[in-house]
């Protein structure tokens, strides 16, 4: 497929605004210009295009509901915290065409009306800092950015909000609580952030993909742009592959696509040409799958048919040398780690289910601990503020129910079903 | 700049001042790798803010450091890609050769040690951030390579 959001990222001055201006780049901003703020939202709508940050909640209809607020400032905010673990899709965007970005999130907020955007940027990405500052002030230099954009006498500012080092952050109420100088804990919904955000004021909280494929809608025009991929749910996606494959790696292909393709065609198979055992389809939060759904359109629409989500389109790939009790523990032990505590269920259970996959683990599981752990993930599943415990909930559910023999052979056996094999 | 005029500087970016909170702390810590007393007390001033308020926000993030760390950072990633990868052999490694067990620094000051959540570069696994400094692709072969140019 032609790559539209990693275009150019092969040349080494893909960064700059020059090469950016040199290859069309602003086009899209310049076009948007001439369209009315709402005539973009009903582009944007008529694309189905769907957020890429993990949820696929429809773009245009988040929109529809911040202008419709009459409340004003609104903010802009480009979720750039990038924490599921197996996930670094947005991380060449960033890195290596941050004008993108740029252009998608001014194109955003005219047609939101905002004067003022973030990216909040994770801590753990100090290049993507370095290179999202320059690309900012270039933008300003070259008047994409500031008072009078590219003449229009549309005022935009945006500046770079770094994270510290909390997964929850990414959750957009969390998100937010760190922006304004807080501890990072989400908040209930409703009110959602689109009336009550940033400050009281409506906000979108759009992922750096998201935003990205916003100049591309304009240019193309909906109608072109939503014959890429699955027509339900269409548009470039990116996928970040890694684990156990020969050529591991971040890959833009249509949306849909199936699984097979995307392991076997881009990312060069299992390594060493071993048996495939298990994926996880979409970061760490999403449930783990068998090979029997290798056929399985990745979008919004068909993996939750098959017990799983897309998530942020990180596929995790595990060969027969895995031990997935090893991948339970070591998914739970993060999910303790980044709990922020506000919810009982989900501080208490987080632990006590990383302990009792550890001493499995470690050769002293119990008769009685599966069925254990699947009552403590019940009793945290749908019992939190935000989606943080379902994830990890749902985790251990998804292992247990496709893989409950390796499970049940390391609490007999005391040792792993991939080593013994 | 002086360092209270940087930190008003920043507030300039926010509708309230207590949006350049987590900013103004990584200003302070860049100055001595950690967030003593005084950095905090810095910040409370400069931003006008409770000294509870900043300090029980510097206690959330993981990035912020409440003691003095090593000369050098090492943050290295044990997800579950890094961890397939072999992340924990080079933890014993590492343990071995300087005597740093994670969360420690060693004896002279050298190295610090931490291990982190997820640092998106799975695909070249596993991977660490030595300071400010990216390295992937990480083995036993080539860790002390790349940990010994740091003094
Ligand atoms: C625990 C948790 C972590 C999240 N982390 C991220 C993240 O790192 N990046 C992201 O874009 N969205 C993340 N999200 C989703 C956001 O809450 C939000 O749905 C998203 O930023 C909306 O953008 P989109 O509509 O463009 O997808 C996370 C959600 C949860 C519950």
């Amino acid at each position: 497929m032609e790559r539209f959001l990693l275009k150019n990222i092969d040349s080494p001055d893909s960064a700059g605004i020059g090469e950016y201006l040199r290859t069309g780049g602003y086009a899209s901003l310049k076009k948007a210009f001439g369209m009315e703020p709402a005539d973009i939202i009903a582009e944007v709508k008529a694309a189905g295009l769907r957020g890429r940050g993990g949820a696929g909640f429809p773009t245009g209809m988040k929109w529809d509901f911040a202008s419709r607020d009459p409340k004003f400032p609104k903010y802009l905010i480009c979720n750039a915290d990038e924490g599921e673990p197996g996930t670094f899709k947005d991380r060449p965007i960033l890195e290596k065409n941050p004008h993108l970005l740029i252009e998608g999130m001014v194109i955003s907020a005219y047609a939101l009306k905002s004067e003022r955007g973030y990216i909040y940027l994770r801590g753990e990405y100090p290049h993507a800092r370095a290179v999202l500052d320059k690309a900012i002030a270039e933008a300003y230099e070259a008047g994409f950015l500031g008072g009078d954009v590219a003449g229009s006498g549309f005022r935009f500012d945006l500046s770079v909000h770094q994270g510290a080092g909390a997964y929850i952050c990414g959750e957009e109420t969390a998100l937010i609580d760190s922006i304004e100088g807080r501890r990072g804990q989400p908040r209930i919904k409703p009110p959602f952030p689109v009336n009550v955000g940033a400050w009281g004021k409506p906000t979108v909280v759009n992922n750096v993909e998201t935003l990205a494929n916003i100049p591309l809608i304009v240019s193309m025009g909906a109608g072109r742009y939503s014959e890429i991929g699955n027509p339900e749910c269409p548009g470039p996606k990116l996928f970040s592959v890694s684990c156990c494959v020969e050529r591991p790696g971040v890959y833009e292909l249509p949306m849909g696509i199936p699984l097979r393709e995307i392991i076997y065609e881009h990312a060069g198979g299992v390594r060493g040409g071993r048996e495939l055992k298990a994926v996880i389809p979409g970061g760490i939060s999403t449930p783990v799958l068998t090979p029997d759904v290798l056929d399985c359109p990745m979008d919004f629409v068909n993996l939750p048919k098959r017990g799983s989500m897309l998530g942020s389109g990180a596929v995790m790939v595990f060969d027969d040398t895995v031990c997935l009790v090893r991948v339970c523990w070591r998914a739970m032990r993060f999910f303790e780690h980044e709990s922020c505590g506000k919810c009982t269920p989900c501080r208490e259970g987080t632990g006590w289910m990383r302990n009792i996959l550890e001493r499995m683990e470690g050769g002293f599981g119990r008769d009685g601990d599966i069925e254990l752990l699947q009552d403590i993930a019940r009793s945290i599943m749908g019992k939190t503020f935000c989606p943080l415990g379902d994830g990890a909930a749902g985790v251990v559910l998804g292992f247990l129910r496709n893989f409950s023999d390796e499970f049940m052979y390391h609490i007999t056996n005391k040792k792993c079903l991939a080593e013994s094999g | 700049m002086d360092i209270m005029d940087e930190i008003r500087d920043l507030s300039r970016k926010y509708p309230d001042r207590r949006g350049a909170l987590l900013p103004a702390l990584y200003v302070v810590q860049k100055e001595a790798g950690w967030l003593s007393q005084e950095a905090l007390d810095t910040v409370s001033r400069a931003l006008n803010l409770p000294q509870a308020t900043v300090k029980g926000v510097a206690t959330f993030y993981a990035m912020y450091k409440h003691r003095p760390m090593g000369r050098h950072l090492i943050q290295l990633c044990t997800n579950v890609a890094c961890m397939i990868m072999g992340a924990e052999r080079l933890v014993d490694l590492i343990s071995g050769r300087y005597g740093l067990e994670p969360g420690g620094t060693t004896d002279d000051g050298r190295f610090s040690l931490v291990i982190m959540e997820c640092i998106g570069a799975c695909d070249r696994a596993p991977a660490m951030l030595v300071d400010t400094d990216f390295h992937a692709d990480l083995t036993a072969d080539n860790i002390f390579e790349i940990l010994e140019k740091y003094e």
